[in-house]
């Protein structure tokens, strides 16, 4: 175990719970700016930061709500730092509006959820995955977010630090979305040495305040950005607006801006995507899963298999931008899909979709409270395979 | 098997009509629960309908069987109680119900996220009696700095004690020129029932807060509370005080002169960053400039 008081970026093994894990993930990022607000069960994340950052080199600002904690961060970014929040269930319901103004200006940050039963104040200190959609639509108007599901405190260092890197390639908030379970379960974290971690920096332009326009993009959708007092003309703004970033209202500058926005995600959703794949080739049944439910779903898959049934498992890392090809191909080859998740239907509907009607879908729902018990998801994948 | 003999008819009519059920899951030497409980006398028969924001007085309503609360109450989102008990209380007025709408909140629900819709309920005069029980810390989260934590005070997000002042909320709701707003010790408990039953006889918005020990984020002793707001009092740390109509200041507790150390010593909240006093000394030395001065410029009145 390891204490918060370690100076700079931790390298080594940890025994650590998700929480810290994500934190510290943060800190290696080259994140040095979040705000937060105390909200169970993501309060240790903060804390730990509120720590570790006067030595790791960094600042966290306890601000006054969820509405501030996620629109400082944005001021942060336009100041130079890679920033992140921290929040769940109630609090994340409040930074709706500035997750869609992150994606409308295209403010690259890191939005953590540590998602907890709902709605409202539900179970404050017990484990859901029912914002997975909120996370996908949860603001108003067309835009596109990634979003990314760790199964591990391993997975909360490993993969914060690729949700930073997402947002920094794409301009775009991601949303990372943990659970109470994956928060609060302690695990052995290795840390790999800083100089072999890949850390996309900023990408700040190179072209000259007279040739710059901070909307326009290049060939992968994504322009380049600058910081307020760089010397270049600057003006973000949530309205609808032209390459420059001035508001220009009329449905020409609206149907330009708005699927460049969606474009820089779905063209390039290959690149973004990332899955585990367990023996999906000759699968009668293969179930999808995602967070701490994979977790649960490797016991179910090893019953099912020690009952005879040809069943893989596909893990979704990341979870939007949807895999929609690939599973599109999986429900022309195998006779079930299973979705097991800690929500009434979410991300089934997805799976639904792209089956298209060529496969079942079965999906095996969870209110929350608790993760499955696995016996339920081995019924579901030995009754898709019959 | 409960061993607790069957209580009689009686009884359970008297456990039920109190405000705050014997049995309730807070901790021991709680200040909110006090308050919970004065508020209860002072209100006599009148019985509030009590608005409740997330926060320990939210808990207190918690989980069955341990739900606490005797009267009817509204759990509000975080950010929202004031607004939600001006369509209590507007109701009860267009139906001519004639029934106390009263906000609980702690420190974090009004100086921090709940600060816009308490301003605005206060702005409109709203009908509601508003208590602020403040311990300084948000303590249902484990103990993180709000914005009523004094400087120097060390908390799980300000390890090396907090760096800035405790924001001056009664001056913050004077400033709305409310009919009437106080400071409630839970020291002194014939001032404390007098302000609740003069808030009661008032129309419009009446704003109190309650420094309100908390043992768990104090790092206190749970017998220690009612002495450490005594010392809070003496020492001129929490004056206790009202303000009428947001202008007339009258002073109901002069301080005596207590060192500041005597009641920051029982708290390892203090101790633990080693807080110097010099920090309180000169809060309260400007704490009580300002007072002073209001008083005697806008003293209260023989009406007040």
């Amino acid at each position: 175990m390891v204490s918060g008081k370690q100076d700079g970026v931790l390298t080594g093994a940890f025994y650590l719970d998700g929480d810290h894990a994500c934190a510290e993930g943060a800190i290696a990022a080259g994140c040095n700016f979040v705000a937060g607000y105390p909200i169970t069960p993501s309060t240790e994340i903060v804390e730990r930061l509120a720590q570790r950052f006067p030595q790791a080199g960094g600042t966290f600002i306890q601000m006054e709500d969820e509405i501030a904690s996620s629109i400082a961060i944005q001021g942060a970014v336009w100041g130079g730092a890679k920033a992140m929040t921290v929040s769940s269930g109630p609090g994340i319901s409040l930074m709706m509006e500035h997750i869609g103004l992150a994606a409308m200006a295209e403010v690259p940050c890191v939005i953590v959820n540590v998602q907890r039963g709902g709605p409202s104040t539900g179970l404050p200190t017990l484990p859901a995955q029912a914002d997975m959609m909120q996370a996908r639509w949860g603001s108003h108007g067309d835009y596109e977010i990634i979003a990314l599901c760790p199964n591990s405190p391993q997975e909360c260092f490993d993969l914060v630090i690729r949700a930073f890197n997402l947002s920094e390639q794409y301009r775009l908030p991601v949303l990372f979305m943990m659970d109470e379970v994956v928060g609060h379960m302690t695990e052995k974290v290795v840390i790999p040495p800083r100089e072999t971690l890949t850390i996309v920096p900023r990408r700040y332009t190179q072209l000259s305040p007279a040739e710059y326009l901070p909307f326009r993009a290049g060939p992968d959708l994504v322009p380049d950005i600058v910081k307020a007092g760089d010397g270049y003309r600057f003006h973000v703004t949530g309205l609808t607006h032209d390459e420059r970033g001035y508001p220009v209202m009329n449905a020409g500058c609206q149907d330009g801006l708005v699927r460049r926005l969606v474009d820089k995600v779905r063209k390039n959703a290959d690149k973004i995507q990332q899955f585990d794949a367990d023996q999906l080739e000759g699968a009668d049944v293969v179930v999808i899963s995602y967070g701490i439910t994979s977790r649960v779903t490797m016991r179910s898959v090893q019953e099912a298999r020690a009952r005879g049934v040809k069943v893989g498992h596909l893990r979704l890392i990341v979870v939007w931008p949807f895999p929609e090809t690939l599973i599109r191909k999986l429900a022309t080859q195998v006779r079930g899909l299973v979705v097991p998740e800690i929500n009434l239907g979410q991300m089934v509907l997805e799976v639904e979709r792209c089956a298209g009607g060529h496969c079942k879908v079965v999906p095996v729902p969870h209110a929350g409270g608790a993760v499955h018990d696995p016996a339920l998801i081995t019924e579901a994948i030995v009754e898709a395979a019959r | 098997m409960s061993t607790a003999p069957t209580p009689t008819k009686e009884q359970l009519s008297d456990y039920c009509h109190n405000l705050l059920r014997p049995g309730n899951t807070n901790c021991a030497g709680c200040g909110m629960s006090m308050g919970l409980q004065w508020l209860d006398e002072a209100l006599g028969e009148d019985r509030p309908t009590l608005v409740i924001p997330a926060c320990c007085g939210i808990v207190t309503a918690g989980a069955f069987p341990t739900s606490a609360y005797g009267v009817p109450t509204v759990a509000a989102t975080f950010a929202s109680a004031p607004a939600v008990a001006t369509g209590v209380s507007v109701v009860y007025r267009l139906n001519n119900e004639d029934r106390p709408t009263v906000c609980w909140t702690g420190d974090g629900g009004t100086y921090d996220i709940g600060v816009a819709t308490l301003s605005a309920a206060a702005e409109r005069n709203e009908d509601m009696i508003y208590v602020c029980y403040d311990n300084e810390i948000y303590g249902n989260t484990g103990g993180q700095r709000s914005s009523a934590t004094p400087e120097g005070v060390v908390t799980s997000t300000t390890e090396k004690g907090k760096a800035e002042r405790k924001k001056d909320m009664m001056a913050i709701m004077a400033g709305h020129r409310i009919p009437y707003a106080a400071t409630l010790s839970l020291a002194h408990r014939e001032d404390f029932l007098r302000k609740v039953r003069r808030a009661r006889s008032l129309r419009g918005f009446k704003f109190f807060l309650i420094l309100s020990p908390c043992p768990t984020g104090w790092k206190s002793e749970a017998e220690d509370s009612v002495d450490l707001i005594r010392l809070a009092v003496r020492s001129g740390l929490f004056p206790v005080y009202e303000v009428f109509g947001g202008v007339r200041y009258r002073v109901n507790v002069q301080p005596d002169g207590t060192p500041v150390e005597e009641y920051m010593k029982r708290q390892r909240r203090y101790t633990k960053g080693k807080t110097d006093a010099a920090v309180l000394r000169r809060f309260i030395e400007d704490q009580w400039h300002y007072l002073n001065g209001m008083v005697r410029a806008f003293p209260a009145g023989p009406n007040d």
